[in-house]
């Protein structure tokens, strides 16, 4: 055999394996990219939310044959939750075809993506979290910040200490400490903090935890010093088990201490052992796995030895939960689009019209097995929101209680003050603000 | 002098230009006209704003023997002050914020230089710590560097020269490939004149330096000068080409090592090591998440593909080094003139 007879049959038979490693072409398949963190600081959040997501991907396309036929793809690639590492997976990634929607799941990523999903037409999905002006649809057309953004929490968490005194009147004259993490996610509140604190008269100090937040006695002994009436902890990551055991050490009642929505889940409280006991935090999502489609997913796939959780503990944590109402809300857009642009692959920004119809009453959401999961959802053109309601949430040193009703935030009061934020934004960025009339058409 | 013997021309039979401009032609004619959007914007962005962080680090350290541990600090001073330069005065050229960017750089890092006149090696590499950690935490303390932002973030203003926008993926890259290339231009002119030599006699023995008449105090600080200069519009580029988007926490302590990493595989005292170096930093890990995707895809989760990743690359630098301590670039040097032998033989 000459040399160059072995290249010819080295070339046939890469080329044969190449055809047989590329999948048969399926018309109809919606792609999501999806940027995930399972090692690194944060890996609990990552490992949950993502799970919780693809466990739902995988219950639709398990249980139903996909969205009306059309299958759900995903694969991942790594990001520890560092941007460069999560615009490097953008660009890896966006080259897959019929990419549905973006959900990086981290503030500084999101930051970093807005220009470039806008210059591609698809949607980025920041649930929970995100810029709070991208609320704003007129300006930021690709951005969704569904259920919850920074400060309608805050509003949500206002209202609630609120309620336990008896209404907004009476916390008059109180004083509320935020401890904050030191980053672009935690420090997204301090000005609708301080503007709440003028209007309803409390007394409000904020104060920094650098990141990662392994220490805090000097922010605790101010706390003391201070005596405040209740603590909003707005961290993430370690810095939750390290509030509440240093909190317990300097002597602050633990059920005075209110976790914002990044500070509520089993992998805050779990480490801090019984100095968690009493600690309320607000959340979007109850955890548990009394509901239905919970069940589901534990029959459908876990099972069977197909889900994406590796610790079933970790099944109906809040985390998972999270990742669980992501899917639900990503599979139900990708559903309303199909109802007008027709039961096939869409593009992005179709898709990106069916998450401004994104409309879930309490029904629908029963419908889809969700009922008590989450409230409801009402995106639309320009409030790429949603007003989703919250509900908060005791430890009792094994699981979460739910402890209210569903709250709504006080949309009407926060809405200028987003709208002044993006206005700004869109003269710096020469945006022009978009009409109901432009965001009705979809392009291919 | 193992580093200076590193920088003699290799013996050839061609000019010494003949491949940097080679190079330069491919990079400038070839590349942006075939080059993906991954391409530009996950491989040669981030390749060549580390590059020319590189190349202004070798100055301080490689040249002129002072460790600095602050290299991220004085990137997050050129993108934050070229950030505030183009949007507090009105009109400016953004090549003039840029060079605005790097002189407030060079200015911060006199300052953080101050010490190197008392402190040496360790010591100093400590002390330039400071400069890590007061930059960033200016930067997050005080809202009017990031405009009173939110979340602290800021936006990067959209590039352009002479009305000629850049904002594109392969525009971006010509833009810093241009930035790079000037000052890389710049950088080897000033090695081999007087002050690159008044730098190595720092380095080698700074009392004999000082006995043949080296003026030692100006040629540290003006060593600093020059390369948190250099750094700093590396951090312009980090910034406004590459990522799109500034925050301090991007440019934290892990970003310095990484600099410091980049010229120590590539080479010291070598402008093309920092090429070599940042390079492997920047090309390797993804080739090898590439491969591990790749063949591992369907039994492991991307979080365990991605432990082993790190700690193939450990290994490997490791490797590099015990095999080659001068770095890459002298292991390059090497095996072109046994290829050369080679060749001349047969």
């Amino acid at each position: 055999m000459t040399i160059l007879n072995k290249f010819k049959t080295a070339a046939l038979a890469a080329g044969v394996a190449l055809t047989i490693a590329l999948p048969a072409a399926h018309a109809d398949e919606q792609y999501f990219p999806l940027q995930s963190y399972r090692v690194g600081p944060y890996a609990a959040g990552g490992t949950g939310f993502f799970g919780g997501f693809i466990d739902y991907l995988n219950l639709i396309n398990t249980r139903d044959g996909g969205v009306n036929g059309v299958k759900l793809t995903w694969s991942e690639a790594e990001t520890q939750y560092e941007v460069e590492r999560g615009v490097e997976a953008y660009e890896r990634l966006k080259s897959n075809p019929n990419v549905a929607a973006w959900n990086p799941l981290s503030v500084g990523i999101a930051y970093a993506m807005i220009d470039r999903i806008t210059a591609d037409k698809v949607p980025l999905i920041t649930i929970n979290h995100g810029r709070t002006d991208s609320t704003d649809g007129r300006v930021f057309p690709y951005v969704f910040p569904l259920l919850l953004n920074p400060y309608s929490e805050t509003s949500g968490i206002v209202n609630y200490i609120a309620s336990k005194e008896g209404g907004l009147e009476n916390i008059k004259g109180k004083k509320i400490v935020v401890l904050y993490h030191g980053s672009p996610y935690g420090k997204e509140t301090i000005p609708i903090y301080e503007l709440l604190a003028e209007k309803y008269g409390f007394e409000l100090q904020q104060i920094e935890v650098p990141h990662p937040g392994n220490e805090q006695q000097s922010q605790w002994l101010t706390i003391r010093r201070a005596k405040p009436d209740y603590v909003v902890l707005r961290g993430w990551g370690v810095m939750n088990p390290v509030a509440l055991k240093t909190a317990a050490k300097t002597g602050f009642p633990v059920d005075h201490i209110i976790g914002n929505v990044w500070s509520n889940s089993e992998e805050d409280v779990i480490p801090a052992g019984d100095t968690a006991k009493g600690y309320t935090a607000i959340t979007t999502q109850a955890s548990g796995t009394e509901y239905p489609v919970v069940k589901e997913i534990v029959s459908t796939l876990y099972d069977k030895g197909q889900g994406n959780l590796e610790d079933k503990n970790r099944i109906g944590s809040v985390y998972h939960n999270l990742g669980i109402v992501n899917g639900i809300l990503n599979v139900e857009a990708i559903r309303i689009a199909q109802e007008k642009f027709g039961k096939r692959t869409l593009t992005g920004d179709e898709v990106r019209w069916g998450f401004e119809h994104l409309q879930l009453d309490p029904a629908r959401v029963e419908a889809l097995g969700a009922k008590n999961l989450f409230h409801s959802i009402n995106v639309t053109w320009d409030n790429h929101e949603g007003n989703g309601y919250v509900t908060f949430q005791q430890w009792d040193g094994k699981k979460w209680n739910v402890v209210s009703d569903w709250i709504a935030p006080d949309w009407a009061l926060l809405r200028p003050i987003i709208e002044k934020s993006s206005e700004a934004y869109a003269a710096e960025k020469g945006i022009k603000l978009r009409t109901a009339e432009d965001a009705e058409a979809a392009t291919n | 002098m193992a580093s200076i013997a590193n920088d003699l021309p290799v013996a050839s039979t061609h000019p010494r230009w003949l491949i940097p401009a080679a190079l330069l032609a491919i990079a400038y004619l070839v590349i942006p006209f075939v080059g993906t959007s991954y391409l530009f914007e996950a491989i040669l962005l981030p390749f060549l704003a580390l590059s020319l962080a590189g190349v202004g680090l070798n100055l301080l350290t490689g040249y002129a023997g002072q460790v600095s541990l602050g290299s991220a600090a004085f990137m997050a001073v050129g993108a934050f002050a070229a950030y505030n330069f183009n949007l507090r005065v009105e009109g400016l050229p953004l090549v003039a914020s840029i060079v605005a960017a790097g002189l407030s750089a060079a200015a911060i890092g006199i300052v953080f230089g101050l010490p190197s006149l008392r402190l040496k090696g360790f010591y100093l590499a400590v002390s330039t710590l400071a400069a890590q950690f007061f930059v960033q935490w200016a930067l997050t303390k005080f809202g009017w560097f990031s405009n009173n932002s939110a979340s602290g973030v800021i936006d990067a203003p959209p590039l352009g020269v002479a009305g000629i926008g850049f904002d594109s993926a392969a525009g971006r890259y010509l833009f810093a490939l241009t930035v790079v290339t000037v000052l890389t231009f710049l950088a080897l002119r000033l090695v081999s004149s007087q002050t690159g030599r008044n730098f190595i006699a720092v380095r080698d023995n700074d009392t004999a330096a000082r006995i043949i008449g080296v003026p030692v105090l100006r040629t540290k600080l003006l060593a600093f000068a020059i390369s948190s200069f250099i750094i700093g519009i590396a951090g312009v580029l980090w910034a406004f080409a590459y990522l799109r988007t500034v925050e301090p926490a991007g440019f934290n302590l892990d970003r310095s090592f990484q600099v410091l990493f980049i010229i120590i595989i590539g080479g010291l005292a070598s402008i093309r090591g920092a090429f070599f170096g940042a390079a492997l930093i920047v090309v390797f890990p993804l080739v090898l998440s590439r491969l591990g995707a790749f063949f591992l895809g369907d039994i492991f989760d991307s979080g365990v593909r991605d432990m082993s990743q790190r700690i193939v690359l450990g290994g490997l630098i490791i490797l590099f080094l015990v095999l080659e301590p001068d770095g890459l670039v002298a292991l390059w040097d090497r095996s072109v003139r046994r290829l050369g032998s080679v060749f001349g033989r047969s």
